[in-house]
């Protein structure tokens, strides 16, 4: 049974969507209990996948025993990288799932069945794309998640929605048809579609511009899926007015999980010599990445309401996470992992925050936090704790990324990245704390004494019931546990980097200059 | 390497204040129980403190490991002769300042004194936390919890000025620990190889070039700009808009000390007395803090706002501090890390007679002291003792503490920073004594009808007790001095 | 050293996907009206079909041949066919003389993929046009700077 894992992981919410579909016309009662216990399951089947893959090592399936020799089959190949996105997925799913039901009524116009199949379809194609080892059927998971994405996100009640989503719909289009294209010329050059194989073709005949051409056009497609600046314009508009729900979902994992495409892309199927051996193209691609982290993080800054500032810090996210792959060294790889596991939670806890406050409306304006603290302090202290983490502060998640990142900057000498790390982390701190202002002490200052608003009824009616609750801590906790874990989970990525080949310094470092011989001294 | 002691005593004085939290939120509608269970958690925790007296003193080290987040590199207290001076200084400390808060407060009735003392319980296990700090990744951590921890108490008038204080203090607290220490340590992190406890010898010496060591060494040192090491010292003056117990926790208890403790265990724990002989980075900090200790003193000597003029007398007196352990001579260390303790006693007074003169007659700059002291002996009485430790004459406590000092300039040979010592005790002077005297001797100022006494009793006697801790460590300095020396 | 004329001759294929690329891309990027959009999006899958297609013929086209001129990557045909046959007429199956199935079965899907995003989109268009009532985007962003937007 725990052999067919790989494949069941992908088959769980599956089913749950046909099952959401056939008894949820009926009784639509059914669904939000279905997609709990689908996650559920998910989350369990995850973990064991991940403490296999742990202890033992890269577990290879093939569906249907149709294995190599054949030449045909679709190999699903899970190692420490993709285990561990797996996992954040699976819990970021489920406590989406926990989430969801207490939103509903209000939110999507009171279509829970459709949202349920959407969502568990979503969830399918996004487990799909993580444990794949097949380039062409990573490419049917991504349109699988990008489908329901679009469908996800269109459903809300704000008329914005529709447009936003017609226009990510269409770049979307575009950047799976590049990776679409870009797999067509590497199967011209390889004759392969599974990863491990396009690899030993290509490490065979690494000179050669078909591949070239593939690379650039896979890593476009990737870029736009990824809302890379500036090809992201696409992303704030879609996750502010689209329902908050969908967007609480989709928001943490659809571009984290692009990011791990890419991340695979880069270590698995080019491999690490022919990505970082020719040239130096990758410090422009990291320079790209600090003009992301920079732009997202100013164009945060001048955002007025409060889900346009969190979509904007998703670009600047991306940004961190492109700069620290394409930094040729295994620090600055391994910080980029393990930013998409952490960013996926904090973001998940942030949007979490915003569905509560939020309520219906789309546009909520900073001023709106007034008072915030003293009217819903579990909501804060929870979105503090998110807060805490886009700052980099310890012990959250957000601080052991930056130290990877930090750290892989340094040794590859691009003090340029290092620097936009550090100014978008005092960006975010002037971002959150003039939120905590507000929320504290109102949005005009009064005299001395002033304690802020004296609300004491919500005006809109908005609560947090128990369930959102749940999963705002849940997410809240993992941000904690992310980071506190860091060591573990840091080693994991390492492992599974060694593997594949990823040696642990840039081919040109720059030689720490030290006048004896170093000295350990533990 | 000394012997280490496994021990969770650590632990649960670092842990008292922070259950105390829970205890305060549900008593907070009754304020009496609500206090009393501070001083209570502050009585416990003093006591572990002590507790771990014994141990230290005869030469080993209190090990306790929270957490390990990276290989090699735990979150870990790790108690020896350095923390546990500045712990037991802040333990007891914050004893006295929760019972000065009570008496101010209540004579101000200021709003949410819930939200207040839970803030500095936290402030105060996040002080802790760097006191016990066995690496400098813990110490990262609990200085950075420090400083948000803090901003609420800041704020906490919540008028304009507390707005706008609280950003500027932010904003160089954390602009500073992120943008320069952050990748100060990452980049040790880099070079030791993963190992960041601190040594008796430093960590990363010999491991560094002379110039890549004299960066990181002014990183670290401007990075921990809870130091005030100029120029980077504006956060603490602008910080005075808090109330007065909330100055006095900075200035004394906690905020400036954990930066100059950071300093000290830069300079000692990660890169080692003898390696820094061989960099320059030490002499130019021991520059930049001479100039410091001259300059702010003159500021001082210029406000005549009281609070403002303590806030750059402590500028001056932590760059003491900085300066004797850069001297790196071990008289320097000793007077230095002595300082600690008896600057804070001294200060601590010095503010605590601040606020109760506000609370008793609402005056805040010193051209209106003018013979007050006829009205509040003891008040007055209490600052003319704490200036003396503060000048450094005795029978003041900081006599000691700049005697070792001025001894460690002369073995360093650097004389005109025992030159700048010299100036500024005549500056000191200056400005603290003629604040006493005025009081004493002088006239009442326009429009003061002489009407009313002292503070409340609640505020009094924590001065008074302080005023006369600054006398004890002057003859009993004992047990500073075994502490400070066990790091030389 | 054949002339760039011969080369796009002998690539015409080639050329002719990357034409409906472009024109595919510029509709769906420079176009105001969605539909217009849509329709490019259709004629620039098309064209990566197109590509996939023409990957596997089997005239020696661009495929890298191994040592032993046999193509580097497997054309996924059971050699042989299946059965005794096979051993009696060992001619019944040459994957040789056969186009490369595979692309082809990718393409299927591919195609499959393109027409479920066409009537996502098609449905999106049609909420679309039920709340603004046009489908030219200058309009539609004229309606929403108007000062009547139910922005909550």
């Amino acid at each position: 049974m725990t052999e067919h894992f790989p494949v069941f992981i992908v088959l769980i919410p599956f089913f749950g969507a046909l099952l959401c579909g056939l008894l949820g016309m009926r009784w639509p009662r059914v669904c939000p209990g279905i997609a709990l216990a689908g996650m559920g399951l998910a989350v369990v089947v995850a973990a064991a996948i991940l403490q296999r893959v742990a202890e033992v090592g890269e577990w290879s399936y093939f569906v249907g025993k149709w294995e190599q020799p054949r030449g045909i089959g679709i190999e699903l190949r899970v190692d420490g990288i993709n285990a561990l996105v797996l996992s954040a997925v699976a819990v970021v799913g489920w406590l989406v799932a926990v989430f969801s039901p207490g939103r509903l009524g209000r939110d999507e116009e009171s279509k829970p069945t459709q949202f349920y199949i959407l969502f568990l379809l979503l969830m399918t194609g996004l487990f799909g794309i993580t444990v794949t080892g097949d380039a062409f059927n990573l490419y049917v998971m991504i349109e699988i998640s990008a489908l329901t994405g679009y469908a996800l996100l269109a459903m809300g009640p704000h008329s914005r929605a529709r447009l936003a989503t017609f226009n990510y719909l269409i770049m979307g289009t575009i950047g799976a048809s590049f990776y679409l294209l870009g797999v067509g010329y590497l199967y011209l050059h390889t004759g392969m579609l599974n990863m491990a194989g396009i690899h030993t073709v290509l490490a065979a005949n690494p000179a050669s511009s078909v591949a070239l051409v593939a690379f650039t056009l896979i890593m476009v497609g990737l870029w736009l899926k990824m809302a890379l600046f500036p090809l992201g314009g696409w992303l704030p508009n879609v996750y502010t007015y689209g329902p908050p729900l969908a967007a609480a979902a989709a928001a943490p994992l659809v571009t984290k999980v692009t990011v791990y495409v890419m991340v695979r892309m880069m270590v698995t199927v080019f491999g690490w010599k022919w990505v970082f051996g020719g040239g130096g193209w990758n410090e422009a691609v990291v320079w790209l990445a600090v003009v992301a982290i920079l732009a997202g993080a100013l164009m945060a800054l001048a955002a007025k309401d409060l889900k346009r500032m969190l979509c904007c810090l998703i670009l600047s996210e991306v940004g961190y996470m492109v700069g620290g792959a394409w930094l040729a060294n295994r620090w600055g790889m391994t910080g980029a992992i393990y930013h998409i596991l952490g960013d996926a939670f904090m973001t998940l806890t942030l949007f979490l925050a915003a569905g509560v406050l939020a309520g219906r409306a789309a546009i909520f304006k900073l001023e709106r936090f007034e008072g915030m603290f003293r009217r819903q302090p579990w909501v804060m202290a929870a979105f503090a704790v998110g807060a805490l983490g886009m700052i980099g502060l310890p012990p959250t998640c957000g601080f052991f990324s930056k130290w990877f990142l930090i750290r892989g900057g340094l040794e590859a000498g691009h003090y340029g990245y290092v620097g936009a790390l550090i100014v978008s982390s005092l960006i975010n701190a002037v971002l959150f704390f003039r939120i905590f202002e507000i929320a504290v002490f109102g949005s005009k200052p009064g005299k001395h004494g002033y304690d802020g608003p004296q609300v004491v009824v919500e005006p809109d009616g908005v609560k947090a019931k128990g369930g959102d609750l749940l999963a705002l801590y849940g997410a809240a906790a993992m941000v904690v546990v992310v980071g506190l874990g860091s060591g573990w989970i840091s080693g994991v990525i390492q492992r599974a980097l060694e593997v594949n080949g990823v040696p642990l310094a840039a081919p040109a470092v720059l030689a720490p200059a030290v006048d004896e011989t170093p000295t350990n001294d533990h | 390497m000394p012997e280490t002691v496994d021990s969770l005593s650590p632990l649960f004085a670092w842990l008292v204040s922070l259950a105390l939290v829970p205890v305060l939120l549900v008593l907070r509608k009754r304020p009496n129980l609500r206090d009393g269970a501070s001083l209570v958690a502050g009585v416990v925790k003093l006591a572990l403190v002590i507790s771990l007296v014994p141990l230290v003193t005869a030469g080993k080290v209190v090990v306790v490991t929270l957490a390990e987040v990276l290989p090699g590199l735990p979150i870990q207290f790790r108690v020896d002769g350095l923390g546990l001076l500045f712990a037991l200084v802040a333990s007891g400390l914050w004893i006295v300042t929760t019972l000065y808060a009570m008496g101010y407060m209540r004579g101000l009735d200021e709003h949410s004194q819930t939200r207040f003392y839970s803030f500095f319980a936290v402030s105060l296990s996040a002080t802790l936390g760097v006191a016990f700090a066995g690496n400098l990744l813990t110490l990262y951590l609990f200085y950075e919890l420090l400083s948000l921890s803090t901003w609420p108490l800041v704020t906490h008038h919540g008028d304009a000025e507390g707005r706008s204080g609280g950003r500027t203090y932010l904003a160089y607290l954390l602009g500073s620990s992120i943008g320069l220490a952050l990748p100060a340590l990452i980049f040790c992190y880099m070079r030791s190889g993963g190992n960041m406890d601190f040594t008796t010898t430093g960590f990363l010496a010999g491991k560094v070039s002379v110039v890549e060591g004299t960066v990181v060494l002014l990183m670290f040192t401007y990075g921990f700009a809870k130091a005030g090491l100029m120029p980077l010292h504006s956060w603490l003056p602008a910080a005075m808009v808090a109330p007065t117990p909330v100055s006095a926790l900075l200035h004394a208890v906690a905020v400036v000390k954990v930066g100059v403790f950071c300093v000290i265990r830069v300079f000692t724990g990660v890169f080692g007395i003898e390696f820094l002989r061989g960099i320059p980075g030490a002499q130019i900090v021991a520059a930049l803090a001479g100039i410091t200790i001259v300059v702010s003193s003159l500021i001082a000597l210029s406000q005549d706002n009281l609070k403002r003029r303590l806030a750059f007398s402590t500028i001056g007196q932590l760059s003491y501090i900085i300066m004797g352990v850069a001297l790196l001579s071990d008289n320097g260390t000793v007077g230095s890390i002595m300082h600690i303790a008896t600057h804070a006693f001294g200060k601590i007074t010095l503010f605590f007679c601040a606020g109760a003169i506000y609370v008793a007659t609402g005056k805040k700059y010193v051209s209106q002291m003018g013979g007050l002291g006829r009205r509040m002996p003891w008040t007055m009485g209490a600052f003319l003792v704490a200036s003396l430790s503060i000048i450094g004459l005795p029978p003041g406590g900081g006599a000691w503490s700049k005697w070792y000092l001025l001894l460690g300039t002369l073995d360093a040979g650097a004389w005109w920073l025992a030159a700048a010592l010299v100036a500024s005790t005549l500056l000191n002077i200056g400005y603290l004594l003629p604040v006493a005297v005025s009081a004493f001797f002088g006239k009442a100022a326009e429009g003061d009808d002489g009407v009313g006494g002292e503070a409340p009793l609640a505020c009094v006697i924590p001065l008074c007790l302080t005023a006369l801790m600054t006398l004890v460590w002057f003859v009993f300095p004992g047990l500073l001095k075994t502490l400070a020396s066990l790091m030389t | 050293m054949p002339t760039p004329f011969q080369i796009l001759l002998h690539n015409f294929n080639y050329v002719c996907y990357v034409v409906l690329l472009m024109i595919g891309l510029h509709a769906m990027i420079t176009k105001r009206n969605l539909i217009k959009k849509l329709i490019g999006m259709s004629v620039f899958s098309t064209a990566i079909i197109l590509f996939y297609v023409s990957i596997g013929v089997n005239n020696g086209g661009d495929m890298l041949a191994g040592h032993d001129g046999r193509p580097v990557g497997n054309i996924p045909v059971l050699e042989h066919g299946i059965g005794h046959d096979a051993i009696t007429h060992p001619e019944t199956i040459d994957p040789r003389r056969y186009a490369n199935p595979l692309p082809h079965v990718l393409m299927l899907t591919a195609i499959v993929v393109g027409v479920a995003t066409l009537g996502v989109a098609l449905a999106i268009t049609q909420r679309v046009f039920q709340d603004y009532g046009t489908l030219e985007e200058d309009e539609i962003l004229a309606q929403l700077n108007n000062p009547q937007e139910n922005d909550d």
